[in-house]
Parts: C-alpha cells; sequence; structure tokens
C-alpha cells in the first residue's frame, strides 16, 4: 500500500506544539504527539477537549495558529482537505458530509480526483465493502440511509483512496457488535498493510481492545501519553476527565404504575421509498420502568420514533395511547400538553434550532410551563428557565444568551435532555441519549435517566448501545425490519440473545425477509 | 483560479456589512452607468441622489413614496422569515386598490370616516384575497407559493385593466382608462398642513412597523415562524403547524400589500387606473431583503428605495434618461445584494495546484 522507504519506527505524521486558539477559547494548547507507520493510534479526550479541532488541523479543514506538522519526515501546511487527501489522509467524520440528493455511488465519485467511471466504480464499492464487512448499496440515495449506513458510505469511501493515514471520529457508535468487531479486523488489517490510524472514541473498552498506543487531551492540552492495553477503563478514565468516573447506580426495581405508553397493533406504512414499515407493534411501558428498544439502524426506529412523538400522525388514533389517551392523531404539541416528552436524536435542527440561543430553544417545547403572556413570550421566564436548565445539568456553555450550535454535542444533549425533563414529563421517549457524547456526560444523563424513573417516570429509551441499554434498562425489546420482539426482563436475557434478536430471529416463521437486514 | 470557500462559520460582520456594501456597489456602479450613457458621472449623482432630497417637499416626496413601500415590506418580512415566499405583492396591492376603490365609488355620495375605514378594511381584505389563493393551494396541493403568487400579478393587472376599462370607468372621463375622482370623504387626510402630500398612510406604516417588530420579536407566533424559517425538522419536532404558518405569512403580506394598495388610490392618485402600483410590490422585496427582514432596516430601506424612484424621475426631468434607470438601480441593488450575501457563508480563495 506504501512505497516510501524508512523502517518500522518511521514517523508518519508528528504534530509540534500545535495551538489553536477560536475569539471565546483555546482549543488547542501546544499538542505534541507522533504517529507511527501502522499504527493505530487514539486520541482521548471529553467533549470540547479539542480532538475535532485538532483532527480538523490535520485533515486541513481549520489551520493551527502555532506549531507545525511534520508528514514523513517533511514540514507541510495542510491547505485544505484535497490536499490532505493527495498526502494520503483519510477522514471519517463524526457528522458526515454526504449529498443527500445523490445516491452512494455519486457521493463517492464527487470525493475522488478526475472523472471516475461510475459503474467500475459501483464494483470497486461493493469489492471494498464486502472485503471489509461494510454492506452498501451503491444504487442507493443517501436520504434514504440510516446513520449508521451513511457511516458506511465515509469509511468506504476513504478506504477507496488507500490512505496512509486514516482518521476515524467515534466510528463505532451506529454499529452491531459484530460489525463493530468485522470493522475492528478491517482496521487491523489496514495497520498490518502499513496504515495508521487516528482513533477517536470515547468508548474505553474499545481503545484497550484496538488501540496501540493513546494521548489523552484535556482542556485543549495534552495529558498524557498511554499503552491502553496496560491501563484499565478506569484509569484511562481517570487521566481523561481528571477524577473518578462515577458508576449509575439502578436501584431495585420499583412498584410499576400505571401504563403511561400503550402501542396496539401499530402499523404505519413509510413515506419513504426505502424507508421501514411499521407492523403491528404492541408495547407497553409503565410508570417507574425504562424498556429499552435494541436494533440496528434503519429497522424501524426512525418510523417509531416519528410515530410515537407526533410528528407523523397515524391512522388509528388508538392505536398510540398516551397516558390513558388515544393520541394517535394528536400533533407532538397536543401529546406534550398530554405528559409526553421527546428528545430525538439529531440534536442540532431537530432538538434544537442552531441558530438560536439557548433561551429561545427552551421555549421551543416549554412553552407551556407559564412562558406566555396572551401570546407575548416572557423573555425572563424563559431565560430563568434555560439558567435552571444549564446549572442543574451541568451545561457547559457561555450562557443561556449564547446560540446552540455553539456548544459541544454532549452539552447540547444535556440542555436538550434538561429541558424535556424539567418539563416533569410523564412518559418520555428519547432517542439515542447518548450518541457521540464523552464519557463523562454519557454517564450523568443515564444517572438522570434512572433517577427519573425511581421518581415514577416511565421511559422508552431507543439505542442502538447495547451495553448502554443493558445498562439502565428494566426491560429490552428489539425492532428488526419494522416489527417488535417481545420485551425481556433484563434479568431473563443477556448481550448474546438480544444481539440474535437483533436480526429480526425472535420467533420461528418470522425470519424469512429479515436476513438481508442482518450484519451478523 | 479563484474559487468559493465555504467558510467554517458564517461571517456575523458579512451578515450586517453586506447591505452596506451592497449600496455602495450600487452607487459606484452607478457612476459607471452614467459614465457609459455619455453623461456626467458626478452630475449624474447629483442629480440622481442628491437634489430630490435637497428640500423639504424632497423630502415629504421620499416619506410618500416609502410609505408602501415599508407597509408591503414589512408584512412580506413575516412570511419571509418562515420562508414563505410571496412574491405577489404587486398583484395583493392591485386587488386591494380595487377593491377599495369600490367602496369609495359605492360611497360617492356619503360624508364621514366610515367610507375610509370601509376602504382601509376593503383594502386589506382583497389583499389578503389574492394572497389566500396561493396559500389555499400550497396547504391542500402543495403547489409552489412563488409561481402561483407571481403569476396571479398578471391576472391581477388584468383585471384592474378589464375594470377601468370597463365597470370602474368614469363616465364622464372622455373613455380614458381611469375611474372618476374620490370625493374627499375617500381621500386620506394629509398629515402636515404644509402643502406637502404625506397622509395617514405614512403614520400606518410607522405604525406597521412597530406591529411587525412586535410580532417578530415578542410573540410567540413570530417565534414559531422564525422557528420554521431557521429549521424546519425543529418546528415539526415542536409541534408547530405548517400549514399555520403559510397561511400567517402569506395573509400578512396579503393585508399590508392591500393597505398600500388602498393607500395609493385614496392617497396620491385619488382614483384607481390601470397604473396603481409603480412597481411597490416587488421593490419592496428588494427592501425587505436589504433590511434583512428587520423592521428597523425595512424603515431605512424603504428610504433608499424611494430615492431610487425619485432619482429616476429626476434623471428623466434633468439628464434625458429613461424613467426605467430606477430599475437598472434596483436591479442593481439585488445583485450586489445577493452577490455580497454570498461571502457570509463563503470565501473567495485563490486556488493553487496541489501537487499530486
Amino acid at each position: 500500500m506504501t512505497s516510501e522507504s524508512g523502517g518500522s519506527e518511521a514517523l508518519r505524521l508528528e504534530l509540534q506544539g500545535i495551538t489553536k486558539i477560536y475569539p471565546s477559547v483555546i482549543a488547542n494548547e501546544d499538542v505534541s504527539l507522533s504517529v507511527k507507520k501502522g499504527e493505530i493510534h487514539a486520541v482521548l479526550g471529553e467533549n470540547g477537549a479539542g480532538k475535532s479541532t485538532l483532527m480538523k488541523m490535520i485533515y486541513g479543514v481549520t489551520r493551527p495558529d502555532a506549531g507545525k506538522m511534520k508528514w514523513e519526515g517533511e514540514v507541510v501546511h495542510v491547505e485544505n482537505p484535497a490536499h490532505a487527501r493527495s498526502l494520503g489522509i483519510g477522514m471519517v467524520f463524526q457528522h458526515f458530509s454526504l449529498f443527500e440528493t445523490l445516491n452512494v455511488v455519486e457521493n463517492v465519485a464527487l470525493g475522488l480526483p478526475g472523472n471516475p467511471d461510475l459503474n467500475q466504480l459501483a464494483e470497486q464499492i461493493v469489492e471494498v465493502s464486502n472485503r471489509y464487512g461494510l454492506p452498501v448499496d451503491p444504487q442507493r440515495l443517501v436520504h434514504a440511509l440510516s446513520v449508521g449506513e451513511r457511516q458506511r458510505v465515509e469509511i468506504v469511501r476513504c478506504l477507496l483512496q488507500n490512505p496512509k493515514l486514516l482518521i476515524m471520529d467515534e466510528p463505532t457508535s451506529v454499529l452491531t457488535p459484530q460489525a463493530v468487531r468485522k470493522l475492528f479486523d478491517t482496521l487491523r488489517q489496514l495497520a498490518e498493510e502499513g496504515c495508521s490510524i487516528l482513533y477517536i472514541s470515547h468508548k474505553l473498552d474499545e481503545i484497550q481492545e484496538l488501540c496501540h498506543v493513546a494521548t489523552v487531551l484535556r482542556d485543549g492540552k495534552v495529558t498524557g501519553d498511554c499503552i491502553p492495553s496496560e491501563e484499565t477503563p478506569k484509569s484511562m478514565a481517570s487521566l481523561m476527565i481528571g477524577k473518578e468516573l462515577p458508576v449509575p447506580e439502578h436501584n431495585a426495581p420499583v412498584e410499576l404504575g400505571e401504563a403511561r405508553l400503550q402501542l396496539n397493533r401499530l402499523n404505519k406504512k413509510s413515506d419513504d421509498p426505502f424507508g421501514t414499515d411499521l407492523q403491528d407493534i404492541e408495547l407497553e411501558v409503565r410508570s417507574g420502568e425504562i424498556l429499552g428498544i435494541a436494533g440496528v439502524s434503519g429497522n424501524g426506529q426512525q418510523e417509531l420514533l416519528y410515530a410515537l412523538s407526533g410528528e407523523e400522525l397515524v391512522d388509528d388514533a388508538d392505536s398510540i395511547v398516551i397516558c390513558g389517551k388515544a393520541s394517535g392523531r394528536d400533533n407532538p404539541d397536543r401529546r406534550r400538553v398530554g405528559g409526553l416528552g421527546f428528545v430525538p436524536e439529531e440534536r442540532l435542527g431537530r432538538g434544537a434550532v442552531p441558530r438560536m440561543s439557548l433561551t429561545e430553544n427552551a421555549l421551543l417545547t416549554a412553552h407551556h410551563a407559564g412562558m406566555l403572556n396572551h401570546g407575548m413570550i416572557k423573555f425572563d421566564k424563559i431565560a430563568e428557565f434555560a439558567r435552571k436548565c444549564i446549572a442543574g445539568f451541568n451545561v457547559k456553555c457561555g450562557g443561556e444568551e449564547h446560540a446552540a450550535n455553539s456548544l459541544s454535542g454532549g452539552n447540547l444533549q444535556k440542555f436538550i435532555m434538561g429541558r424535556e425533563i424539567l418539563l416533569a414529563p410523564k412518559m418520555l421517549v428519547v432517542a439515542q441519549p447518548t450518541w457521540g457524547v464523552d464519557v463523562g456526560a454519557a454517564a450523568f444523563i443515564r444517572q438522570e435517566l434512572i433517577d427519573l424513573r425511581n421518581q415514577g417516570t416511565a421511559i422508552l429509551v431507543i439505542s442502538e448501545e447495547l451495553e448502554e441499554l443493558f445498562e439502565i434498562s428494566d426491560r429490552i425489546a428489539v425492532i428488526a425490519n419494522g416489527r417488535m420482539s417481545p420485551a425481556k426482563n433484563l434479568a431473563d436475557t443477556n448481550i448474546d440473545e438480544i444481539g440474535l434478536w437483533m436480526s429480526g430471529m425472535w420467533e420461528q416463521g418470522a425470519a424469512d425477509g429479515t436476513e438481508a437486514q442482518a450484519n451478523a | 483560479m479563484l474559487r468559493l470557500e465555504r467558510r467554517p462559520e458564517a461571517s456575523h460582520l458579512m451578515s450586517y456589512a453586506s447591505p452596506a456594501i451592497a449600496i455602495l456597489l450600487m452607487l459606484i456602479g452607478g457612476l459607471f452607468l452614467f459614465a457609459f450613457l455619455g453623461k456626467n458621472p458626478i452630475e449624474g449623482f447629483k442629480v440622481f441622489f442628491i437634489n430630490p432630497i435637497s428640500d423639504l417637499w424632497g423630502v415629504s416626496e421620499l416619506l410618500l413614496k416609502a410609505t408602501p413601500l415599508m407597509l408591503i415590506a414589512v408584512g412580506l418580512a413575516i412570511g419571509f422569515r418562515a420562508n414563505v415566499w410571496n412574491i405577489g405583492a404587486e398583484g395583493q396591492l392591485i386587488v386591494g386598490g380595487i377593491a377599495a376603490s369600490a367602496v369609495a365609488l359605492h360611497f360617492q355620495e356619503s360624508e364621514g370616516a366610515h367610507v375610509l375605514i370601509l376602504m382601509i378594511i376593503a383594502g386589506c381584505i382583497g389583499g389578503m384575497l389574492w394572497a389566500a389563493i396561493p396559500a389555499f393551494l400550497k396547504t391542500r396541493f402543495n403547489t409552489n407559493e412563488i409561481l402561483v403568487s407571481l403569476m396571479l400579478v398578471y391576472v391581477a393587472q388584468l383585471l384592474v385593466s378589464w375594470l377601468v376599462h370597463g365597470p370602474m370607468m368614469d363616465p364622464d372621463g372622455f373613455n380614458f382608462p381611469q375611474s372618476a375622482m374620490f370625493e374627499d370623504s375617500a381621500l386620506l387626510p394629509l398629515v402636515f398642513d404644509d402643502g406637502s402630500r404625506v397622509n395617514l398612510a405614512f403614520v400606518f406604516a410607522i405604525g406597521a412597523l412597530l406591529a411587525g417588530y412586535v410580532f417578530m420579536f415578542r410573540s410567540f407566533a413570530g417565534f414559531q415562524m422564525q422557528v420554521a424559517g431557521f429549521a424546519k425538522d425543529a418546528a415539526r419536532y415542536a409541534g408547530f403547524s405548517a400549514r399555520r404558518m403559510i397561511w400567517i405569512g402569506l395573509l400578512a403580506g396579503g393585508a399590508m400589500a392591500g393597505l398600500a394598495g388602498m393607500a395609493e388610490v385614496s392617497g396620491p392618485m385619488g382614483q384607481i387606473t390601470d397604473q396603481v402600483s409603480s412597481g411597490y410590490g416587488f421593490a419592496a422585496i428588494i427592501v425587505a431583503f436589504v433590511a434583512r427582514l428587520n423592521p428597523v432596516g425595512i424603515f431605512f430601506a424603504s428610504l433608499l428605495m424611494a430615492l431610487l424612484y425619485l432619482g429616476g424621475e429626476q434623471a428623466q426631468q434633468y439628464m434625458n434618461l429613461p424613467s426605467s434607470i430606477s430599475l437598472v438601480f434596483q436591479g442593481m441593488l439585488l445583485l450586489f445584494l445577493l452577490g455580497s450575501d454570498v461571502f457570509i457563508n463563503y470565501r473567495l480563495r485563490w486556488k493553487r495546484e496541489v501537487a499530486a
């Protein structure tokens, strides 16, 4: 894969004293790190620690204010991502950069120099995706792909360019355990072929399993280097957040109260030609329990969430009963009045308006909580609410007047979660509560959910992270191909069984047609 | 080679500097335009931009012309903030003018304030009816409101033309395509008693700007519309009704344009002709954008646009230039604004070939 000379100890990438200052914050201060040829190098840090900024500088998206970068021994100034790619640097972003209206092969072609032949490229995509266990259909339109599938496209796109250094920003958050294992095989295989990998993740066990070396960042500075295999997740976490990692306390099951959410043979045809139809979904969530729903992305989670929140209505009002009221034909606002809280997967643009302040974003769903006076906004009231949310949920930000898009993903998630919790919902639906959120914030969010359950709220969590569901749920169900499995008590099941169910195999005869969805 | 590169973050400075840059470029472009037409650019500049407002009469004419622009632009801005693109204010103005004229002609013998009040109501309703057509078609059949509202402008122009050639024609008017002159009770009272033509509509316009400001920045409905404009999915997530916003957006624009139409026939014209509007409905779109959809900005942008109208008249009178020179300036302003708006999100880079 590589042709340059130099021993196995040759440095592929070396950063010396990199500093990046934004008007309000120092993103990186005097950061140095070096990556050897064929090394899998982890960059660890909480949200806002400066990992993404550092990667963006390597990839030429932004430029450092001080310090230098050496690429294969020579000082380079990376002008832009195209320059980075020509050097042999590939990057898979946490937020994807795909054109929604184009199909997979067209998207890939756009990232390649020249004018590649699409048919040939489609074959290459299939070949690479099969080799690395990342199945994608080159002809599908990107807008119809789930988050997990989009990420596969991004990874495949990078691999097609035979990179010498691959930067991966939180790559495993949307993959099944089986797919993660395949990805790791891929990455190890790439490393053996001489490709270096910079691996950003908050999943400490993954870093331990995969990475040779780790550099830890805190507040923009390097706080240490370590060999992950010689550390424990606990010791790495404390290096990263500067203190011991809190472990969520899961109290004994509390007395279950009345049913807060009932789905009665919920059917919904998807408007999207590539969407998943919901079929005969039966479900009940009672006061004082957390029901977790597992599944590989793209198996009907989106459709179910839209139906639950009221962003899409269903024909049969009785098929969704919230707090005893048939709500299938109620809009989200009326459902909220009826006691529903909802935290969507997309934080920017759905859960929050990117360009608006946190105060205004509080108003988005909290306007029933005495914030209006004859249709006029009580600005002091919402500012107070926003401040309460920021303080109570540990949201790191410049203040309630700052725009939502100035917050890191984890902090915005804490804000949205806090807003919904402060509204005291009787039934809370949460999608991907900790997606892309650092360990500290994730532990905090999970603890908040458990506390809320202990106070008697019914909670439904849809997540693609099995470990998370096993950590917080009382019962667990699986969605596959638009169908819902029966829910099982946590004590009566295990990760292997749920992993198997994720392929749609929880009953004999239901397996036909679901194989294609399975990654196993 | 030059190329555009997306900025990592939209430039705040640029979003406010952009209208100023556009105005400056328009002025520079104007100098070149005068030179190109064989006129002395400095002289042209003076005739176009200084002479019209060199005395009190000129300033009052400026306010008169700015009045319909303020009214329409603030109505349109309410919709534009929610990405409801009403391009047909010109037609709504005409229909509002027709409705108000019908009231005036019906009450020709009447004295009293009820005539004017009914004319105001009729003007607003006329404009709203015309705007309700694209709103209904969009909410019901998902048609494109840009196309429907724009096409209805031409329908309205033909409608007024037919009316003043037929049912509304002045019987004693020697077959001119115009209505009878309105009675005094159907004319808006003047604001100043110094002979200027500024009428009560200017007060309405200031009131509309204030009301627009309160609606946009203080009311929950205005907040909902801004959310829809910034992030459609967030509005849907919050449960804000998209249909309601389309209706509010179009009806607000229609009502204000209709009122502007009423103010024209009941103000400087005193009758209805097939030249009800001088393109105010289209010019107000430029005003709204130059003003960044902000009522304070609309006040100033309307004055600027009114100045372009007056300057065009002066240029016609004193420099032998066609009156359409106003439209050229309007066009330049919009072009330069759109051009400099690009730099809010993008920056220019000199592209060097990167060694492979």
